[in-house]
C-alpha cells in the first residue's frame, strides 16, 4: 500500500514538473537570448544562460528601433477606450433588458445572442469594406469600434450579474423619486463592480492579444500596436534572434506583471466570463 | 434633469437612448457584414469592380479546384489536436483539485501560457523549433538526436508542429474552465466516496466525470469551430507556407492578398454555416439532455 502511494506520488509530481517545464522552457530561452550579444548568440547554445545580465542593448533596439514604446502607447489608447465604452454599452443593455419588459426586447436579446454564433475572423472580408467606407481604415476608432460592437460577452456577463441586484433597491429609490437614469448611474453601475472587473479582465486580455484586427485595419505604422509592432520585426531582424527575442519579452512583460497582480481576478473572471 | 417627467416618459426615454448606439453598432458591425458577405458570395466582386452576379460558382470552384478544398485536411490536425490539448487539461486539473504541495504555482504556470500576446507566442515557437534551437538541444541531451528534424521545413511535419504550438497556447484556458468546475464538487461527495473504498480512478471516474460532462462536450464543441478558425499561429509562424495554410489564412489571403472578394466572401460563407450548425446541434443536444 505505501509503494503504491510513493509510486502514484512521483507520478503526480513527475508529471506536474514536466508540466511545468513544458510550459516554461520555450519562454526561458527566449529570456536568456535577449541578454546576449550578437557574437554570443551564435556561439552558444539556446540552454546556456546569457554571461552578462545587465546586458540591455537589446532591449534598447527593440524598445527604440522597433517602435514599441509607439505601440504602447496606442495599445493603451485602444484599451482603455474600449473598455470603458464596452462596461458603459453593456451596463446599458443590460439595464434596460433586465428592467424593462416592452414590445421588442426579447426580440433584441435574441439579436444580441444570435450574433455570438458569428466567428469575428470569418466576417471580416466583408467588414472591411464597412470600416473602409466609413473611412475608418488606418484611424485606431477602426480597432475601437470593432471592439465595442462585436463584443457581446461583456452583456451576457452584465446581464447575469443583473439577476442578482434586487429590485426593490430600484423601487425605493423611485420613492424617493430618483429618476430611471439617477438608478442606473447611482444604484445599478456601483453594484455592477464585481462584473465590471471581469468584463476589464476579460476584454483586457483580448484586446492586448488580438492581432487580426489591427493587422487588418490599422497598417500604418504610427498606429502599430504591441502585436503588429512585434509582427514588423520579422522582416528587418531576421537574423538577429537575440533582438527579436528582446521584443518577445517586452511583449510579455506586461502581462505577466498584470498576472501576478491580478491572478484571482483573471481566474474568477475567466471560469465565470465562459460559462454563457 | 430626468425627474421631472413622469416614469413613463423616462421609461420611453431611457430605452431609446440606452439602446441606440448599442443596437447601431451591433447592426453595423456583427449582422450588415453578415448580409454583405452572403450577397458577395454570389458575385465576382474584387473590390473595384462591378458587382457582377456569377450564382453559384464561385460555390463550385471551393467544392472542385483541390487548391482550395485541401486546407480542410489541415483542419484535421487542429481538430485532433483539440482532443489531445482537452485530455491534458483534464489531467491537470483533476490532479491539481486533490492535496498537491505548491499547488498555486503549479496551477499559475500551466494556465500562464494562455494569458501571452499571439505574436509572441508565433515568434517564440519559431525560435523554439530553429534548428539547433531549444528544442533539438533537449532532444539531443536526453538522447533522441537522431529524431531532429526540420520542424517547420518539412511539409510534412510542419502542421504537426503549428498544432502542437497550438496546443501550448491554448491548453491553459481549459485547464482553468475544467478546475473552476471540478473544484464546485462538494468535498463530502469525496468523503463519503472514499468511505465506500473508491480510489483516486473511480472517483474521476464517478464523481467528477459526470459532473463536468456538459463543460467537456462545451468546450469539444468550441474545438470544432476553432478548429476550423484556426488562424493566427500559422499565420505569424509560417503566413500558410509549406502547406501549412489553414481555411481562414486562405480566405484572408484570397480577398486581401489576391483581392477575390466573391470567392473569399463563399469561403466565410461556408465556414459560418458549419460553425453555425455545431453550435446548433450542441444547443439542441442539451437541451434534450436538461
Amino acid at each position: 500500500m505505501k509503494t503504491k502511494y510513493a509510486a502514484g506520488s512521483i507520478l503526480k509530481y513527475g508529471s506536474l514538473i514536466l508540466g511545468v517545464m513544458v510550459a516554461l522552457l520555450p519562454i526561458l530561452v527566449v529570456f536568456f537570448a535577449s541578454f546576449k550579444t550578437g557574437t554570443e548568440y551564435t556561439t552558444t547554445g539556446p540552454l546556456t544562460p546569457p554571461s552578462d545580465w545587465t546586458n540591455f542593448d537589446n532591449f534598447k533596439r527593440a524598445f527604440v528601433e522597433g517602435n514599441m514604446l509607439n505601440g504602447f502607447k496606442n495599445t493603451i489608447i485602444i484599451l482603455v477606450i474600449s473598455i470603458i465604452g464596452t462596461t458603459l454599452i453593456g451596463s446599458m443593455v443590460a439595464f434596460v433588458l433586465n428592467r424593462f419588459k416592452f414590445r421588442g426586447s426579447k426580440l433584441i436579446l435574441g439579436a444580441f445572442l444570435l450574433a455570438t454564433l458569428i466567428p469575428g475572423v470569418t466576417t471580416q472580408v466583408a467588414t472591411f469594406q464597412i470600416v473602409n467606407s466609413l473611412g475608418l481604415f488606418n484611424t485606431m476608432w477602426a480597432a475601437i469600434v470593432l471592439y465595442l460592437g462585436t463584443d457581446i460577452i461583456a452583456i451576457y456577463i452584465f446581464l447575469q450579474f443583473m439577476n442578482s441586484i434586487s429590485v426593490s433597491l430600484d423601487e425605493s429609490a423611485m420613492l424617493d423619486g430618483a429618476s430611471y437614469f439617477t438608478i442606473y448611474t447611482k444604484i445599478i453601475l456601483p453594484l455592477l463592480k464585481p462584473a465590471i472587473v471581469t468584463v476589464i479582465i476579460v476584454r483586457g486580455i483580448f484586446v492586448y492579444n488580438d492581432f487580426y484586427t489591427p493587422f487588418l485595419y490599422m497598417p500604418k505604422t504610427e498606429l502599430h500596436v504591441i502585436s503588429t509592432a512585434l509582427f514588423k520585426f520579422q522582416g528587418p531582424y531576421g537574423s538577429e534572434w537575440e533582438v527579436i527575442c528582446a521584443g518577445i519579452m517586452l511583449a510579455i512583460i506586461p502581462t505577466f506583471i498584470g498576472f501576478i497582480s491580478l491572478q484571482k481576478h483573471i481566474y474568477n473572471g475567466l471560469t465565470s466570463g465562459s460559462v454563457k | 434633469m430626468f425627474s421631472k417627467f413622469s416614469y413613463r416618459t423616462q421609461r420611453i426615454i431611457i430605452i431609446v437612448a440606452f439602446l441606440i448606439v448599442p443596437l447601431t453598432l451591433l447592426a453595423t458591425f456583427s449582422f450588415l457584414p453578415v448580409a454583405n458577405m452572403f450577397w458577395y458570395s454570389f458575385t465576382d466582386w474584387n473590390g473595384y469592380s462591378e458587382k457582377e452576379f456569377v450564382g453559384l460558382e464561385n460555390y463550385i470552384t471551393i467544392f472542385t479546384d483541390p487548391e482550395y478544398f485541401r486546407v480542410f485536411g489541415v483542419s484535421l490536425y487542429y481538430f485532433f489536436a483539440t482532443f489531445l490539448q482537452m485530455g491534458i487539461a483534464l489531467y491537470f486539473a483533476t490532479i491539481l483539485s486533490f492535496k498537491v504541495r505548491y499547488k498555486n504555482f503549479f496551477k499559475g504556470v500551466i494556465f500562464f501560457p494562455y494569458l501571452l500576446n499571439g505574436v509572441a507566442i508565433g515568434f517564440m515557437f519559431l525560435f523554439f523549433f530553429r534548428p539547433d534551437g531549444a528544442l533539438d538541444t533537449v532532444m539531443q541531451m536526453i538522447g533522441l538526436g537522431d529524431f531532429t528534424m526540420h520542424w517547420l521545413g518539412n511539409p510534412d511535419i510542419i502542421n504537426i508542429s503549428l498544432a502542437g504550438t497550438s496546443i501550448w497556447r491554448y491548453m491553459g484556458f481549459n485547464f482553468i474552465i475544467f478546475l473552476g468546475a471540478i473544484s464546485s464538487i462538494s468535498g463530502e461527495i469525496y468523503e463519503a466516496a472514499e468511505i465506500d473504498g473508491a480510489n483516486r480512478w473511480q472517483q474521476f471516474l464517478y464523481i467528477i466525470m459526470p459532473s463536468i460532462r456538459i463543460i467537456i462536450s462545451l468546450n469539444l464543441v468550441l474545438a470544432i469551430s476553432g478548429a476550423l478558425s484556426a488562424f493566427e499561429i500559422p499565420y505569424i509562424m509560417t503566413g500558410g507556407a509549406n502547406g501549412s495554410a489553414t481555411f481562414v489564412i486562405q480566405t484572408v489571403d484570397t480577398a486581401f492578398k489576391y483581392g477575390k472578394i466573391g470567392l473569399a466572401s463563399a469561403m466565410a460563407v461556408i465556414l459560418l454555416f458549419i460553425v453555425i450548425i455545431v453550435t446548433v446541434l450542441q444547443k439542441r443536444f442539451f437541451s434534450e439532455e436538461d
